[in-house]
Formats: structure tokens, C-alpha cells, sequence
């Protein structure tokens, strides 16, 4: 389980995380929604270590997440960055099974080959694109390639961050399906941050709302247009009008 | 303004220059204890070997032909207001090996290599790539750091070697075809009044120089700010900082080797 107490973290003036709290139980779902800016990324690089809280606990199962042997500790994780954060210089299989080519995971190369290979017949890419290069490959499938990477090496929790974003409708009705049915399988723990309602639909079992810096609601995903929470409303019907103030 | 604003006006970029330069000695310090810890990159390694080392030598090679033939022609100028013509092939030698081959080699290489390093991983930074990195439990130090300054303070002493000789050539040709010159004494003459120290001392140079330039590649695109415009920032920062810093550790090498 994924457990943020009271974690602040700003920068320079701009207080992003104000106390923020929230649970994340094993083998679920939740997906964090909230304005640009609000801290939904900030939040997921804290739990990664990519930034360090101000102040705050952050654990998971149990483990100060900045204790103890970092190498064992990432090797839970497997992340879809928002760009697809590929290394441009190496080809699509080795991106993919980087985990598996070197560290404490290291296999053999023809066996690591094979492992990506599946991972991207998974994901929907065939393993004649295995050998391109990722400036050869469209934005849909960079998304794949670099969700094959997140699960290459079968992580426990795995992060995802806008995996929608700069898709068309139906690519990103394709990627959020792959998203739910590989985390279903996988049995893995999900966190994913978006503003994409649909998305936010087809992969969570729980939502959490982020608002000026702390969670303004959680709740199950069945309860979102149902939970009578002023802000939540105004940004999942995306009005103008609200709580939240927008800047025109 | 009132005499503290004016000292604070003075003290706030001093103060500012003095952290910009510690940091910069902590990141080479940590370079370089990253490459005596493994794991040790060995691909990057070899792929940064033929970036910076091999990929250089044309535009190194280029540099030191025109230069050597350039001093050629400027000693013998100089040497016939006092009837020294005959120093030219002992000067063009001394002049490359000592001086010219390492600087003008090591501003090269800034140029080309301090650029490309910042341009790539400032590149890397602003896309999350260095972010995945940390994600994949591989250390961005280890993995796009070590390899690279090891790579350019192993390569350019090689470049610097090679612009020797061709410079001395360059020399050569204008003292054989324009100055008119004997090519048997001018080849005496090189040989005859150069010392291995300095060739040696000028490859030490060349490898202090390849260690600035890749450090300061590596610091400033690690820490290029957000966009194009940041990469474009990082970009030049690092061509600028490494070539200061290349002409002032010159004058310090130059210092410590030479004087008496």
C-alpha cells in the first residue's frame, strides 16, 4: 500500500503540496485528477524520490520510501512518463527491456530481447517495429512502447503520467482499455494522473481530487457524479463557472 | 544608493560566480567518483569514444594544418627583421606542441563536443528521459556523465597528438614550398630541438582540457532550465564556460610546467 501523510513541498514561493494525504490500497486503481499545476505530478515523482518533499511522510508497504536500498526499491515500479520519455538513441526492444540489459535485473540479451518483444506484442506493436527507432514511431506508438517499458520487467506498482495526452479520441480509447486490462492482469497496485474524464472512467477504481495542494475529494469511481462535492463537479462537467477560480 | 547597496550590488554576482564555480567542482567530484564505483557503462563508453575522439579529428586535423602553416609563414616574417629564418621549423614545433596543438585543439573540441553534450542531455532533461532513467534504477551520473569525461580526457590528448603532427606538416609544407626551405633540414631542425617534455606536457593539457569540456557539457546540460530556449541556454553556457576555463587552466598548466 501506497500511504502520503501530510507531505508539503514548494517551490520557491509557489506552495505546490499543502498536506497532502492519501492512501493508495494494494492492487487498486486511483487515478488523481485536479487543474494544471495543482501538484499531480509533483505528488507522483515525491512517492519516486525524482523530488523530495519539504516536509511529510510517504511509505509504501510500510518502508519510508528515502530508506533503505533505492535499487530494490524502483525495481517495484514502472512508469509511463507523459511524453513517453524514450532514449531516442537506443532502439524500440531496448528501451523496453533497459531494466533487463543491466542492474540488479540483468539478463541475457537474447533472452531480454525475447521478453521485450512479447512485452511490445502486448501492448499491440508487432516485432518488426522492435528494431526502429522511437522518432520513426507516431505519438500512439510511442504511448505503447513506453507502456511495454513500464511492465517489462513485471513491476508491483506502476505510474502513469497524462497517458493520454496529445492522442486522438480513439488511440486514447485504446491505450486507457490496454491500461485497465494489463493492470487487471498484472495484479498490479495503479496510479495514474490525468484531466482526461474518459480516461478517468476507464481505469480507476478510485479517484482522488487535487486541489490547491491537499486531496479536496476521494471517493469511488461509481460515486464521481453523485458525490455533491462543489469542485469535484465543476471540473468534471469542466465549467467555467465554480469554485475553483479560472483565470480567463 | 546608499554605500551597502553599492557593495551589495558588487558582492551579489561575486557570491553568485563563487557558488556557480562550487557546484561545478562538485559535480566534477562526483564524476569522478562515479568512475571508480561500478557499475561502469562500457557501451556509453565506446559510443562517447567515437563522438568525442574520432568524430573530432576532421575539424582538430583542419585546425592545426592551417595553424602550423599560418606560424610558418608569421616566424619566418618575424625571425628575417633579425636574420632568423632558420628558427622557423624549431618554432612552428615548440609552438604546436606546447601551445597551439593543446588550446586550439581543446577550443575545437568545446566547440563541438561541449555543445552537443549540453544540446543532449539538456534535451533528455526537459523530455523526462533523465527522470526514466532514475526510474529504471539507473544512475544519470553513472550512466551519461562518467562515460563521457572519461571518453574526452582519454581522447583529446590523442586529438592533441595528432594536431601536433599535422601542424608541424602544416609548417612543413609552407616552409618546403613557399619559404623555401630544404626538407631534410627542416625535418632535422624540428626533430633536433624538441624535447619530450613538450610533447608530454602538452598532452597533459590535452587531457585537462577533454576533462573541462565534458564536465561542463555534462553540468550544464544537467542542469538546463525548461524548452528550447533552456536547452539554447545550457547550450552556450557550456561552450563559454568550457572555453574560459580552458584558456585559464592554460595559463595555470602553463604556470606549474614552465616556469622557472
Amino acid at each position: 500500500m501506497i500511504a502520503l501523510r501530510d507531505v508539503h513541498k514548494a517551490f520557491g514561493n509557489n506552495r505546490v503540496l499543502r498536506g497532502l494525504t492519501l492512501d493508495v490500497p494494494r492492487g487498486e486503481s486511483m487515478v488523481i485528477i485536479g487543474g494544471s499545476g495543482t501538484g499531480k505530478s509533483v505528488a507522483l515523482k515525491c512517492i519516486l524520490g525524482l523530488v523530495e518533499p519539504d516536509s511529510g511522510t510517504i511509505e509504501v508497504d510500510g518502508r519510508d520510501v528515502a530508506a533503505g536500498d533505492r535499487d530494490a526499491f524502483l525495481a517495484r515500479f514502472g512508469m509511463l512518463f507523459q511524453g513517453g520519455a524514450l532514449f531516442d538513441s537506443l532502439p524500440v526492444w531496448q528501451n523496453v527491456a533497459f531494466r533487463l540489459l543491466r542492474g540488479s535485473l540483468k539478463r541475457p540479451k537474447d533472452e531480454a530481447r525475447e521478453i521485450a518483444i512479447e512485452k511490445l506484442r502486448r501492448v499491440g506493436l508487432k516485432p518488426e517495429q522492435a528494431d526502429m527507432f522511437p522518432a520513426e514511431l507516431s505519438g500512439g506508438m510511442q504511448k505503447r512502447v513506453g507502456l511495454a517499458r513500464a511492465i517489462a520487467a513485471d513491476p508491483e506498482i506502476i505510474f502513469f503520467d497524462e497517458p493520454t495526452t496529445g492522442l486522438d479520441p480513439i488511440m486514447s480509447g485504446v491505450i486507457n482499455e490496454l491500461i485497465r486490462e494489463i493492470v487487471v492482469e498484472m495484479g498490479a497496485t495503479a496510479m495514474a494522473i490525468t484531466h482526461d474524464m474518459t480516461s478517468v472512467r476507464a481505469i480507476a477504481d478510485k479517484v482522488a481530487m487535487l486541489h490547491d495542494g491537499v486531496i479536496q475529494w476521494t471517493g469511488p469511481v461509481s460515486r464521481l457524479d453523485d458525490s455533491g462535492d462543489p469542485y469535484l463537479d465543476q471540473f468534471i462537467h469542466g465549467r467555467a463557472e465554480g469554485p475553483i477560480e479560472a483565470v480567463r | 544608493m546608499s554605500a551597502t547597496a553599492a557593495f551589495a550590488a558588487l558582492g551579489r554576482p561575486v557570491l553568485g560566480a563563487l557558488a556557480l564555480l562550487g557546484r561545478i567542482a562538485l559535480f566534477a567530484a562526483e564524476t569522478v567518483s562515479h568512475l571508480v564505483r561500478p557499475p561502469f557503462y562500457w557501451r556509453e563508453f565506446g559510443h562517447a569514444l567515437v563522438q568525442i575522439g574520432w568524430l573530432s579529428l576532421p575539424v582538430v586535423g583542419l585546425t592545426a594544418l592551417f595553424t602550423g602553416g599560418a606560424l610558418a609563414l608569421q616566424i619566418y616574417a618575424g625571425g628575417s627583421r633579425f636574420n632568423a629564418e632558420a628558427v622557423v621549423p624549431s618554432i612552428v614545433a615548440i609552438g604546436m606542441v606546447r601551445e597551439l596543438g593543446p588550446v586550439l585543439g581543446g577550443l575545437m573540441v568545446a566547440a563541438r563536443v561541449a555543445s552537443s553534450i549540453a544540446a543532449e542531455i539538456g534535451t533528455m532533461k526537459v523530455t523526462e528521459q533523465i527522470d526514466a532513467l532514475v526510474t529504471l534504477s539507473t544512475h544519470p551520473m553513472k550512466y551519461l556523465t562518467a562515460p563521457r569525461v572519461l571518453a574526452a580526457t582519454l581522447a583529446v590528448p590523442v586529438l592533441v597528438g595528432v594536431g601536433d603532427a599535422i601542424g608541424i606538416m602544416g609548417g612543413y609544407m609552407v616552409g618546403v614550398t613557399r619559404l623555401e626551405f630544404n626538407p631534410g633540414t627542416y625535418l632535422h631542425n624540428t626533430v633536433d630541438f624538441l624535447e619530450s617534455w613538450d610533447v608530454v606536457s602538452g598532452l597533459i593539457k590535452g587531457a585537462a582540457f577533454g576533462f573541462i569540456v565534458a564536465v561542463m557539457g555534462c553540468f550544464h546540460g544537467m542542469h538546463s532550465g525548461r524548452g528550447a530556449q533552456g536547452v539554447g541556454r545550457a547550450t552556450k553556457s557550456a561552450v563559454v564556460s568550457a572555453s574560459i576555463l580552458i584558456l585559464a587552466a592554460n595559463y595555470l598548466l602553463t604556470e606549474l610546467f614552465f616556469s622557472a
